[in-house]
């Protein structure tokens, strides 16, 4: 079989030195995304273990197995979590959960966990959407926009263009900056007709790292156009799997005038979305918990 | 909690959004029943760790809405606009 240049590597982590045997509450996250699945465990409000993982073509299944794989070696059961809140795109389809909250919430929750309370904007860039959101110092949402009309801007794009160029999805952004001359973004949003546009510059003679600046150069054009709506106040973060694609970050940050924070040593981007559940998942299990 | 949520898009024909204030929001359902697309529906929405009912776009229809509120363009206040006595809801409407 041929290399899958658009293949991620799926992992999984524990935060050393921990015992969750002495936390009075294990609580955990699950973000289900289009593209990969998030499962993050806390104890006591603290990140314990993560996994992520392609989603699968079954939701509850993707669920399972991130949750899974998330527990691997740590010694906790499921029924050992308190509370789980399932969140993303399929999170209505997360058999163990408590309670499914929209990713509206839970992403700025992440975020405000991640980077601390000066965080102000959020640009979540997904598998196959992209999301703005305004926060107070609480993490709490003050405005929301969501585009998922067209995979031009997203992961999946970036997928599709590591594949066409043989370059693996984790090169792109590097590769993409070594251009000498910053040539013109690809005219096309649309990722099928970027891609063709693609195939046209490489007959032309496009070196590949010419042609992948000029992809991710138009995607970080249209998600600066998504940001006009929500403006960007500091300070601004980017989280989701392209948060790690410095091509595009670095482009956008050039376009919109404003530095993201760098990525916070021990976490993960992509587990935003999981964070913001599992920090949910322990409050309503407090909140329950009084009720009794 | 004042939280505004967009619906909608921005693309090449220009850009198209419907806004809810959820805080001013008070669950009524008017905008439903006045909406003659079906555009809009109650959703539960969790605020401040509780669940408030509030207006939202359909997942249906979000990705084409340039087109299901065609129909009341270009008045200047449509039917769910003038539905909500809160004035929860908002339009932006810029096609090039």
């Amino acid at each position: 079989m041929s290399k899958e240049y658009w293949r991620w590597p799926e992992y999984r982590r524990t935060v050393p030195g921990k015992d969750w045997k002495d936390a009075k509450v294990v609580s955990a996250g699950v973000d289900i995304g289009s593209v990969s699945s998030k499962t993050v465990i806390m104890t006591d409000g603290e990140l314990y273990a993560y996994s992520i993982m392609r989603t699968g073509s079954s939701s509850p299944d993707s669920a399972q197995k991130a949750m899974d794989w998330a527990l691997e070696g740590t010694g906790i059961k499921l029924d050992d979590i308190k509370y789980t809140v399932g969140t993303g795109y399929g999170r209505v389809n997360v058999p163990f959960a408590n309670r499914a909250i929209t990713e509206i919430a839970c992403h700025a929750r992440g975020a405000n966990y991640i980077w601390g309370p000066t965080v102000r904007t959020v640009l979540d860039m997904g598998g196959q959407d992209c999301k703005a959101i305004h926060c107070d110092e609480r993490g709490k949402v003050t405005a929301f926009l969501m585009n998922d009309k067209c995979a031009a801007g997203t992961g999946r794009g970036m997928e599709v263009f590591a594949d066409l160029l043989s370059v693996s999805i984790e090169e792109v952004g590097s590769m993409s900056l070594s251009v000498e001359k910053e040539p013109e973004p690809v005219s096309s949003t649309c990722v099928v007709f970027a891609k063709s546009e693609a195939v046209g510059l490489l007959r032309k003679g496009w070196p590949k790292d010419m042609v992948l600046a000029a992809y991710c150069s138009a995607m970080a054009s249209r998600i600066s156009e998504l940001l006009e709506k929500i403006k960007v106040e500091k300070d601004f973060v980017i989280t989701g799997g392209i948060a790690k694609n410095v091509g595009v970050v670095k482009r956008l940050e050039d376009i919109i005038g404003f530095k993201a924070l760098p990525m916070k040593e021990g976490f993960d981007p992509m587990t935003a979305g999981g964070l913001g559940a599992a920090l949910f998942a322990k409050a309503l299990y407090e909140r329950s918990a009084q009720a009794a | 909690m004042h939280v505004i949520v967009h619906y909608g898009y921005k693309d090449g024909s220009g850009e198209y959004f419907i806004s809810v204030d959820t805080d001013k929001c008070n669950s009524c359902g008017d905008c439903v029943e006045a909406c003659p697309a079906g555009v809009l529906e109650m959703i539960t929405m969790m605020i401040d760790l509780e669940d408030e009912l509030v207006a939202a776009v359909t997942e249906e229809h979000r990705k084409k809405i340039k087109y299901s509120c065609a129909p009341c363009k270009p008045e200047k206040r449509p039917p769910c606009v003038s539905a909500c006595e809160q004035e929860a809801i908002t339009h932006t409407w810029k096609p090039l």
